[in-house]
């Protein structure tokens, strides 16, 4: 490993002062300030927690295929409070989904998409050699990291972790039993709080730093989508940070913020002073986590350009086009959210405000979607591992797009809302949308990380794999939500005579799941193997164009050897005349 | 070789998978239907499937040709698109999409719109007061004279008084209560008062496309028209606690002289207690 790299330019001397001196295990791997170790930790936090959340899910998904049975081989793990005899209680059961989609969202894709390629990433690809306030950055990754064990930590807790719902709608979340809901106020408090760190210190970095000659139209798409996203962290994160400490004093300090007056729990009125609204929170929650939904497809969609111009050996189709779609999805993202709401009885006014601008909002993605699609015209397609996932995003994000239309008009909303149709949609964008994009990054760029590759059939195993299995999880879900099966059901939704039909998709799905799961074995196989075994590599393995590939593999403290200078867009594969089929943005103009 | 076979696979996997897909979805997996505005609904739903399906299945086409195409060249051509084609046909198909797929929803979804957001009562209509609960539904029929008795939270008693009825209010005496079951006459809208003791519960009937939630503080109503008699299903759509999973009630539609039997039958039950 290349870690004492030199940096030559004086304009690096922050850099050239730290690249000398031997730091110690805990400075360099654990509260390290370089963007590229945190980056790593990120990842690999966030790796962790989606294999976490993932398993969740398929116990969950045992109880829906098999309800009432016990769960078999680990069932004893979870104690009498949690499954007795090993069969889920309603109460593990909503703990799961809760903690399922939390630690997904918040605690998986974010930190992976943002924290960890953000931060590994987009230094390197603006020419800079760190991010602009590197100790910044670290307390956000450890602020994140106490976010995670608080949530982690309230499984343990009596009663357990939280269990309303990821949304966490009040009256329900205030007056759940027990310390769960708490220390998830708390944990989401701390989650929001190191995305905010996170999002500040992206936007100097990127308006601050970039290389000589790297104007805004020559940034990789990537950092483009990095910037839209930490714009859209700063700005909506802060709502349901403040809605949080709210919702905590609702619980523990006997305000009413949410609380409306003359609720009668079980028998017996609560003695909540009244006057609040539940709406309210919704609409704070939503203001968030509408934006969120672009925080987690942005990213996505920055690695999958960047994948695809690489290998296809063209530049992608209509950058400008792109930059200027998702600059406005990021604006309208910030006025969509009510479209979560139809079925609230929030008033007519609403409902035809926001259905508009869903409406207009759809037009953006379907042009990125489109540029990306007409990328592949007249290309050479390497169909390397991660190619196979960036191509995979597009067919995938489609349907999780296009599946969104009747869920925005609020007529056909009506019958959609809260059924598993839902959860089939976002779940397109999000699991073989999102992330098989980053599944894509992590095959693209462990090369830069590590200087070796990770295996190619190994690769090819998870993705073929993972593609078959993850349609067969979500492609039922459209069935059973037009049937009018509801989500959110302990036993599958086995008592309700509508949803006869539908119950053996429950099989499918689930046995769809646990294949997904073993699918994912080969990758981390993969990961960890590679880190020793793979195959090395110098600078350039992809023969790509943009500027971290200027870097050694893995790159020294302070990234760059010389300081790096552009001389072009970020694409310029294939040009005629020239000696190669790319030109790297570094590589100067010839006399 | 390896990657014509690779192009070619991917290229028939997606292909196949957007195709298969719409061909599969065409099929009606939707409850049978039993109310008027439903109808606009479902037609709502076959317009995107119709349209949206189309652009899946030639989005997926394409896909799968390029994918095969790019499989097969060993160089890229000399030539690009200019700036303005790009522009052109990325905003285009983004228009086209917004035009035909959104543009005709909303035409078919405006009606539907005018009926079941935003038409006034019909005089004729059946009044329900429907309070939610953790984990029932308490149904109320204002009696003979039309109007609901007064309730007050504080008289709740979830054995004896599970809305918290004021005993004493003459509105109330001829109020007809029944738990987890509905009965409306066909054919004559319905008018459903929604109200919630604790938490957030959602109304839904998913025979009849109707879904309301219920969130205490407010009282919002729901009108629809039934057009078909017999038994169907309430099921409760939103996370409302442990039992969620099995809040469930009936929601029977008689012809007008069953209903009057029903009223009848459930008032004289009420008066015997």
């Amino acid at each position: 490993m290349d870690n004492a790299t030199t940096v030559g330019a004086a304009a690096h001397g922050h850099a050239a002062e730290h690249s000398h001196e031997e730091l110690p295990f805990w400075r360099k791997y654990i509260v390290s300030f370089d963007h590229k170790v945190i980056g790593i930790q990120y990842a690999i936090t966030g790796l962790l927690f989606l294999l976490f959340g993932f398993t969740l899910m398929m116990l969950m998904r045992f109880q829906l295929a098999y309800p009432g049975h016990p769960i078999p081989l680990i069932g004893n793990w979870f104690g009498p409070d949690k499954a007795p005899g090993g069969i889920m209680l309603p109460e593990f059961y909503n703990q799961l989904g809760a903690m399922h989609g939390t630690i997904m969202v918040f605690m998986g894709v974010v930190p992976l998409a943002v924290g960890g390629f953000g931060n590994f990433v987009v230094p390197l690809q603006i020419g800079a050699p760190d991010m602009a306030f590197p100790k910044l950055n670290m307390m956000s990754y450890w602020v994140y990291v106490l976010g995670g064990v608080t949530m982690v930590a309230s499984f343990f807790v009596p009663n357990g972790a939280a269990q309303s719902g990821w949304t966490s709608y009040p009256p329900l979340s205030v007056i759940a039993q027990g310390g769960g809901q708490t220390m998830w106020l708390i944990g989401m408090v701390f989650l929001i709080t190191s995305s905010l760190l996170g999002s500040v210190n992206f936007i100097v970095t990127i308006v601050q730093l970039r290389a000589k000659g790297l104007s805004f139209m020559r940034m990789p798409f990537f950092v483009w989508a990095q910037l839209v996203t930490a714009f859209l962290l700063l700005l909506a994160f802060p709502p349901l940070e403040a809605a949080g400490v709210l919702q905590l004093m609702d619980r523990l300090a006997g305000t009413s913020f949410f609380m409306p007056s003359g609720l009668v729990v079980s028998g017996k009125a609560l003695t909540a002073a009244g006057g609040g609204n539940p709406i309210l929170w919704q609409h704070l929650f939503w203001f968030l986590a509408h934006p969120e939904v672009y925080v987690l497809i942005l990213p996505g969609m920055g690695i999958v350009s960047e994948i695809i111009a690489n290998n296809t050996r063209k530049p992608l189709w209509g950058y400008r086009a792109l930059v200027y779609s998702i600059v406005f999805l990021g604006f309208m993202s910030f006025i969509v959210w009510a479209h979560h709401m139809f079925m609230t009885g929030m008033g007519t006014t609403m409902s035809a405000f926001f259905q508009t601008t869903t409406m207009i909002i759809s037009i953006p993605s379907v042009v990125v979607l489109t540029a990306l699609l007409l990328s592949l015209w007249g290309a050479s397609i390497r169909f390397t591992t991660p190619m196979l996932f960036a191509l995979a995003f597009l067919p995938m994000f489609g349907i999780g797009g296009l599946t969104g239309l009747p869920l925005g008009l609020a007529p056909s909303d009506i019958h959609l809302h809260d059924t598993y149709y839902v959860i089939g949609h976002f779940h397109y964008v999000v699991a073989p949308g999102t992330i098989f994009a980053l599944f894509a990054g992590v095959y693209y760029w462990f090369p830069k990380a590590t200087g070796r590759k990770m295996n190619d059939l190994l690769g090819k195993i998870h993705f073929w794999g993972s593609f078959v299995c993850i349609n067969f999880v979500f492609m039922p879900m459209f069935i059973q939500g037009l049937g009018g099966m509801n989500r959110r059901m302990y036993d599958g939704g086995t008592l309700y005579l509508h949803n006869a039909g539908l119950l053996k998709w429950n099989l499918v799905i689930g046995f769809a799941v646990w294949g997904l799961g073993l699918f994912q074995i080969p990758f981390i196989i993969n990961f960890f193997s590679s880190m020793r075994w793979g195959a090395l590599v110098d600078r350039n393995p992809w023969e790509a164009t943009t500027l971290e590939w200027s870097a050694p593999s893995p790159p020294g403290h302070g990234n760059f050897l010389t300081e790096p200078v552009v001389y072009r867009g970020p694409y310029e594969y294939s040009v005629p005349g020239a000696a190669r089929d790319f030109t790297p943005q570094f590589e100067p103009e010839r006399a | 070789m390896m990657k014509k076979l690779e192009g070619s696979l991917v290229s028939l996997l997606f292909a196949g998978l957007g195709i298969g897909g719409v061909v599969y979805g065409a099929r009606t997996w939707m409850p049978e239907l039993a109310s008027r505005h439903g109808a606009g609904i479902d037609a709502m739903l076959h317009y995107l499937l119709v349209t949206v399906g189309g652009l899946f299945c030639t989005g997926y086409l394409v896909l799968g040709y390029l994918i095969w195409r790019g499989s097969r060249r060993t160089a890229i051509g000399p030539r690009f698109a200019s700036r303005k084609t790009e522009r052109f046909l990325s905003g285009a198909l983004g228009l086209a999409m917004a035009a035909i797929a959104e543009g005709g929803v909303l035409a078919i979804g405006m009606p539907v719109w005018q009926e079941y957001f935003a038409s006034a009562v019909p005089p004729d209509a059946v009044t329900i007061d429907i309070t939610a609960q953790q984990f029932a539904w308490n149904v109320r029929y204002p009696g003979p004279d039309g109007r609901f008795g007064k309730t007050d939270p504080q008289l709740v008693d979830d054995t004896t008084n599970p809305l918290g009825l004021v005993r004493d209010d003459p509105a109330g005496k001829d109020d007809i209560v029944t738990l987890n079951d509905i009965a409306v006459p066909v054919n004559r809208p319905v008018r459903i008062q929604l109200r919630s003791k604790d938490v957030i519960h959602s109304f839904f009937l998913p025979n009849f496309r109707v879904k309301q939630d219920a969130v205490p503080g407010m009282t919002p109503e729901v009108v629809f028209v039934p057009t078909r008699t017999g038994e169907f299903e309430l099921a409760c759509a939103e996370l409302c606690g442990l039992a969620h999973y099995r809040m469930r009630g009936f929601f029977h539609v008689l012809s007008a002289p069953q209903f009057d039997d029903w009223l009848r039958v459930q008032a004289a039950a009420a008066s015997a207690k």
